[in-house]
């Protein structure tokens, strides 16, 4: 199953002097069962925007509405369960491989042994289900948070940065990972990077984020082929410092 | 001469081991939600929790002593001078040592945990769960330094016990009540019960971090 959203008029601001907008959209689709890659330099409100599509804080102004319905200032857990993020840096909880992957079965109450099984034998971890999470390497510990979010099954996959620190090999495992779970279980996947060439690779859709207004989304190729607007013509040449 | 150590070692470890008990669990969930849930005015609090953890005994006795003696608020209860009283002043003392070096522990646990947790679909009190989980070696010397608080606290005992032979008389005051009398030998005998209760108590607290790091 899939779903996509709506962000209507969104701002997210924190409290302090002055009062700090770090996002800014004024409307934004991430069409269901596609991939939509956020690229944008450091500090353009990227993964602000995935924390609130992932409903881990309400925005301070505006409407998300997702998979049709509009998201309550204090979404259930059952809605927030349909959606999860891995990081760019991922936080390994203490015990076992396996037992960071069945985590979040756990915590829904549903059985691990089948389905830990099977994401670990898709992301080349079956080996070391058994080894301690803490002592695996960068690239082991970013698939062993993919599958612990992948396990999941959820409707939509957010990934934040999810390769930035990770050798070429890892990268192009998890690309292909993350490409097979939105063809194939037609799963939305919102991708935050820098990297240009891996939205590009990935993505069916893509937004540029500057200071933390949106300037431009929209179908992959035409955004970098043809975009729209200086700004975004500027960062996919590479030619905005950042 | 030993014959009244059985008694007065029972006693002190049930007076200390209730009372670490509630301090237990009351201040690790305190402890991780002061750390956990920010709110104006946390900085008071927390400070009035660190102040707290150096609280003399012997004033906590005192205002123990006043709120349950016949004429004080709680002076119904009939707990003064007998071990429920004694609890509660050492839950007293115990509590905001629990509840500071709580607090410090879940704080110093990478933010990032918290923020995980919430992404893999954890709710509220399943993220205070696995990040007292990740925090449970700072945990455990909260309450190691709970019960070191409480085992060795000789004025509060004194003031809200009274000492009393055979109903109240813990190690600590009976250690000073011996003395008083000349009779150096029972309250180094005392004395070394009490090492050796603090010794075993510490080393079963222990026992349990070493298998919390595995």
């Amino acid at each position: 199953m899939s779903a996509g959203y709506e962000l209507r008029v969104v701002q997210q601001a924190y409290d302090g002097s002055p009062r700090r907008v770090v996002l800014d959209v004024d409307a934004l689709t991430v069409p269901a069962g596609e991939i939509l890659a956020v690229v944008g330099p450091s500090g353009a409100g990227k993964s602000t925007l995935l924390r609130l599509l992932n409903f881990l804080e309400p925005p301070s102004a505006g409407t998300v509405v997702f998979d049709g319905a509009v998201v309550p200032p204090n979404p259930p857990l059952s809605l927030v369960r349909r959606v999860t993020t891995v990081f760019q840096q991922p936080v390994m909880l203490t015990g076992s491989v396996w037992d960071n992957v069945a985590y979040g079965l756990r915590l829904r109450g549903l059985p691990t042994e089948t389905a830990v099984s099977q994401v670990l034998e898709r992301v080349g971890l079956a080996a070391l289900a058994r080894h301690s999470a803490a002592k695996l390497s960068g690239g082991e510990m970013q698939r062993t948070a993919l599958a612990r979010a992948l396990v999941l099954a959820p409707d939509v996959l957010l990934l934040d940065e999810a390769t930035a620190n990770l050798d070429p090999y890892n990268v192009g495992l998890i690309e292909s990972i993350v490409r097979d779970q939105n063809q194939t279980r037609g799963t939305t996947v919102v991708l935050v990077t820098h990297n240009v060439f891996q939205a590009r690779r990935l993505a069916t859709q893509a937004a540029f984020l500057l200071g933390g207004r949106l300037i431009e989304a929209g179908p992959v190729e035409p955004f970098f082929t043809s975009p729209r607007d200086p700004r975004t013509a500027a960062f996919v040449r590479g030619e905005m410092v950042y | 001469m030993l014959g009244p150590l059985p008694p007065i070692v029972w006693l002190t470890l049930y007076v200390s081991g209730v009372a670490l008990a509630l301090a237990t669990l009351a201040g690790v969930p305190l402890g991780a939600a002061l750390a956990l849930n920010p709110f104006p005015g946390r900085r008071y609090v927390e400070l009035v929790i660190y102040t707290g953890m150096g609280l003399p005994p012997v004033v906590v006795g005192l205002a123990v002593y006043l709120f349950l003696s016949r004429s004080g608020p709680l002076g119904g209860l009939g707990w003064l001078f007998t071990p429920p009283g004694m609890i509660v002043a050492q839950v007293i003392i115990a509590l905001p040592v629990v509840i500071g070096l709580t607090s410090a522990a879940v704080g110093s646990v990478a933010p990032g945990l918290r923020l995980q947790v919430r992404a893999l679909g954890a709710g509220p009190r399943q993220v205070m769960w696995a990040v007292l989980k990740e925090a449970r070696l700072g945990v455990l010397a909260a309450i190691v330094a709970g019960f070191g608080s409480v085992i060795s606290e000789v004025g509060a005992v004194m003031l809200v016990g009274g000492n009393i032979e055979g109903k109240t008389r813990v190690l600590t005051t009976a250690i000073v009540l011996e003395t008083r009398k000349g009779n150096f030998e029972l309250a180094l005998a005392l004395g070394a019960a009490l090492l050796a209760l603090a010794l075993a108590a510490n080393a079963v607290l222990l026992r349990l971090g070493q298998r919390a790091r595995l």
